[in-house]
């Protein structure tokens, strides 16, 4: 199949950057997407122009790393799909696709495709982790968790981080992303200590960022790969007001 | 009061704030729409409710400044918010698809601003009869007043035009505020508005009859 890319292209972090259009020609339906750049790529460099730089590692949704708002849309057409997922037979022979970078302020982009997504990295360093110790793995099945709590934490825990929920957003809200991290904590026994913390701190962080706010378009649940659920965020606002109104202590 | 300055000082506060203050608009605009529907039973009916209520002195100005101050914070966490989530975003998409906000959920801003624009104008015309579009106005005949104005015809698009708006902003806003604060439970829908669709359907539609049957001649 053929296609034609409109590929945002920025040199560097304070570069001026432009919509760029390249032919994709030749692409095996079964390509997943970034397969697919990969191919424009290679010929890129068989040009001896600089190829499409964009961010990847396992290429098979766990990681995180892969982004790209593919035809206006987070990761693409495919919903609970990271754009490593994607194949290329979810689009049509002669299709035209637009691929940007996510555009946040708290991510700036670092060339062309690749934003700086650290932002997350620093929510998460003001309160995404506990300090009860938790021992090995018998230790851990001493302690009882009721069975719902475990699924609800479960879910929450399976957010890599992508940050398309904010790429998706309207306001470019982080607000998904650290509701999944409170609520996974927030759940479990060993997440009990610092729980109210942990909501006051992250939410602050996120403000400090310069995330947007939510206004509860639902946007970042259908955006993201891991489908985690916007219901998050009703329990990180309710953390996050019983810490400020009444204390932090569990 | 640092609690109060880090509450409020966070996005999550003021959308907290807001929802509140939205809440009680929600109650407020419930009551006051079904109030409405008494013009349907005649001059009487509505006459000696509106003389009830303002017989009811200090209660009455307590709840008005109860909602006056609600007001007032909600647009002002409404504007800050707003400013914040613009800068969020310098640099816009080329292309960015929508795929399930909703007219109402985009137009909470646009809509609020001309609910506030409303508010004003709306105070100004039937509370303190500043401004009189049909060149008269009495404060014991509310039945006289409203029937009056709205046979003038911008008068009652106007009306008509900013309930459709106010319906928008409950059907996202009556859903919304109940996650802002913290208290709606897990639903394996979080999208589902039924409640809230109900509350604006029946706002929206009780609201927009006192118009629609003026300039239709049911009620004269
Ligand atoms: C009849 C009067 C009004 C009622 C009943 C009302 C009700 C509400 C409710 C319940 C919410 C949801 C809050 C939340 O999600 O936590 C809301 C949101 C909002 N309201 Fe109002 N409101 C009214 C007037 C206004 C006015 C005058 C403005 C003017 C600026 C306004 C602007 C907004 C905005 C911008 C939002 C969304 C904020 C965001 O999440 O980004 N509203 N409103
Ligand atoms: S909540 Fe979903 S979209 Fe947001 S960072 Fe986590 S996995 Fe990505
Ligand atoms: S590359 Fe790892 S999730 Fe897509």
């Amino acid at each position: 199949m053929n296609l034609t890319l409109h590929v945002w292209r920025q040199a560097g972090p304070k570069a001026p950057g432009k919509m760029v259009v390249y032919q994709a020609t030749d692409i095996s339906p079964d390509m997943s997407f970034l397969e697919m750049l990969d191919v424009v790529n290679e010929r890129l460099t068989e040009r001896g122009e600089v190829p499409i730089a964009f961010d990847h590692d396992c290429r098979e949704g766990i990681c995180g790393m892969c982004s790209l708002m593919i035809n206006g849309v987070a990761h693409g057409p495919m919903k609970g799909t990271a754009t490593c997922q994607l194949h290329m037979r979810s689009f049509k022979d002669g299709d035209t696709v637009y691929i940007e970078p996510w555009r946040a302020r708290a991510f700036p982009v670092i060339k062309d495709l690749t934003v700086d997504r650290s932002a997350l990295d620093r929510i998460i360093q003001a309160g995404g982790f506990i300090t009860a110790p938790t021992g090995g793995a018998q230790d851990a099945n001493t302690i009882l968790v009721p069975k719902e709590s475990v699924e609800s934490a479960m879910d929450a825990a399976a957010c890599i981080g992508c940050g398309a929920c904010v790429a998706a957003c309207p306001n470019a809200s982080a607000s998904l992303f650290t509701a999944a991290k409170v609520t996974h904590l927030g759940l479990l026994p060993q997440g009990q200590p610092e729980r109210y913390r942990r909501a006051l701190e992250m939410v602050d962080q996120m403000d400090l960022e310069n995330f947007g706010s939510c206004t509860l378009h639902g946007e970042c649940q259908e955006a993201c790969p891991k489908e985690i659920s916007m219901d998050t965020i009703t329990r990180m606002n309710r953390d996050f007001i019983r810490g400020r109104l009444i204390g932090t202590r569990a | 009061m640092g609690s109060l300055r880090g509450f409020y000082g966070s996005m999550v506060g003021k959308k907290v704030v807001m929802g509140v203050t939205g809440l009680i608009g929600v109650g407020f605009v419930i009551l006051h729409s079904l109030g409405n529907l008494l013009v349907f039973r005649g001059p009487a009916a509505i006459n000696s409710y509106s003389h009830f209520l303002k017989s009811t002195g200090e209660l009455l100005w307590a709840l008005r400044i109860v909602l006056i101050v609600a007001v007032i914070l909600h647009v002002i966490a409404a504007v800050q918010l707003t400013q914040q989530s613009r800068a969020a975003r310098p640099i816009a998409y080329t292309k960015q698809e929508r795929q399930v906000a909703t007219v109402a959920s985009r137009t909470m801003r646009w809509g609020g601003a001309l609910l506030l624009v409303f508010i004003v104008l709306h105070i100004l015309h039937f509370t303190t009869g500043t401004i009189k579009p049909a060149g008269v106005f009495s404060p014991d005949d509310v039945y006289a007043n409203m029937v009056t104005s709205f046979r003038i015809w911008w008068v009652a698009l106007f009306y008509v035009v900013a309930m459709l708006a106010l319906g928008l902003h409950l059907f996202h806003g009556a859903w919304s505020s109940v996650r802002s604060i913290g208290v709606s439970p897990p639903s394996p829908q979080p999208l589902h508005h039924r409640i809230s669709l109900a509350i604006a359907l029946l706002v929206w539609a009780a609201f927009t009859a006192v118009p629609l049957a003026v300039v239709a001649g049911i009620v004269r």
